[in-house]
């Protein structure tokens, strides 16, 4: 039996990510989310900069454009300021563990009650896909263009582990957007996340690996090939840290 | 009966719905949209209204509609 699909009113616009970029799902994911939790006249997104910043060319919702890196410490302010809405940073990975790794982990140490999602594409994907702390070794960018020295420049960063095994956080995963099955999987996760946060449990954070044609230099079906092939060894899937309701279930 | 709608003028061709549906039931216009791409297209014939082209795409081009008479019907 068929299910109805619709585009949630909240982002049923036309957005201006290239062809076969992972944000439009995620997008669409959350704002189903917001949608199914009664959340649509109830949120505000600090929104990271980057390509995570074409969401407010798309979604009708309250929205701040915050300075580089320092969403998770403005969704902070807001939160403890209106602790009733519902706050979801939408950010990449150049915004959150790059630039925003001091605001990043600051708001997860105090478990601070919002929710965070982030985009790991492994690049700067907007200013022309330089390295970011995700890229790979031996990852070809724009800034290295022989492939990443992990030996000059550290080894790929984990977030959700790390904030997972070192404090004291309600929700953290890691989903991405290659298959039907990881999409509706990914779906879940953000909504755990969004529940936590509603409940009062705490910070979450469900970290996405999306693809990024443009910068990888592949079609939209062979980025997701790669993300399956390359970023899944090297970042895992799944939940690190469940909500308290579902360990004791 | 549901019913499948596409909103073209938003399509991309990133093909992502072309390689995940399950009856070959998508195909692309030899006509460009306003962007400029050759929108994808759905055989009504072949399509199960699985839900699959929606759940991958990422410029919200499809839905699938429960018309008002097959709702009674349930």
């Amino acid at each position: 039996m068929a299910k109805e699909r619709k585009v949630p009113a909240l982002i049923d616009n036309p957005m201006s990510f290239c062809a076969g970029c992972g944000h439009g799902i995620v997008i669409r994911l959350v704002a189903e989310c917001i949608e199914e939790l009664n959340q649509q006249d109830n949120i505000i997104f600090p929104i990271g900069v980057g390509c995570s910043s074409l969401l407010g060319g798309g979604m009708v919702a309250d929205r701040l454009h915050c300075p580089h890196g320092r969403a998770a410490s403005v969704a902070t302010g807001m939160k403890r300021v209106t602790p009733d809405t519902t706050i979801i940073t939408y950010q990449g990975d150049g915004d959150a563990y790059n630039i925003g790794i001091s605001e990043s982990l600051n708001a997860a140490y105090r478990n601070e009650n919002i929710t965070v999602i982030t985009i790991n594409n492994t690049n700067f994907g907007m200013t022309g896909g330089q390295m970011s702390w995700t890229s790979l070794p031996d990852q070809k960018t724009t800034t290295s263009p022989k492939g990443r020295d992990s030996g000059a420049t550290g080894l790929p960063f984990r977030f959700p582990e790390m904030v997972a095994g070192q404090f004291d956080v309600a929700y953290a995963a890691r989903g991405t957007v290659t298959s039907p099955k990881n999409v509706n999987k990914l779906k879940k996760y953000i909504k755990n996340g969004l529940e936590a946060q509603i409940n009062g449990e705490g910070y979450s954070i469900i970290e996405v690996l999306s693809p990024c044609p443009t910068n990888w230099g592949l079609n939209p079906v062979k980025a997701m090939e790669q993300i399956e092939e390359q970023l899944i060894p090297y970042y895992p899937l799944g939940v690190f840290k469940n909500r308290k309701e579902k360990q004791d279930a | 009966m549901e019913s499948i709608n596409l909103k073209s003028e938003r399509c991309k061709q990133c093909e992502l719905c072309f390689a995940h549906c399950p009856s070959d039931a998508i195909s692309f216009s030899n006509e460009l949209n306003k962007a400029g791409f050759n929108f994808a297209c759905v055989d009504e014939e072949k399509c199960i209204r699985c839900g699959i082209c929606y759940t991958m795409c990422p410029d919200g081009v499809y839905a699938i509609a429960i018309n008002p008479q097959a709702k009674g019907e349930q």
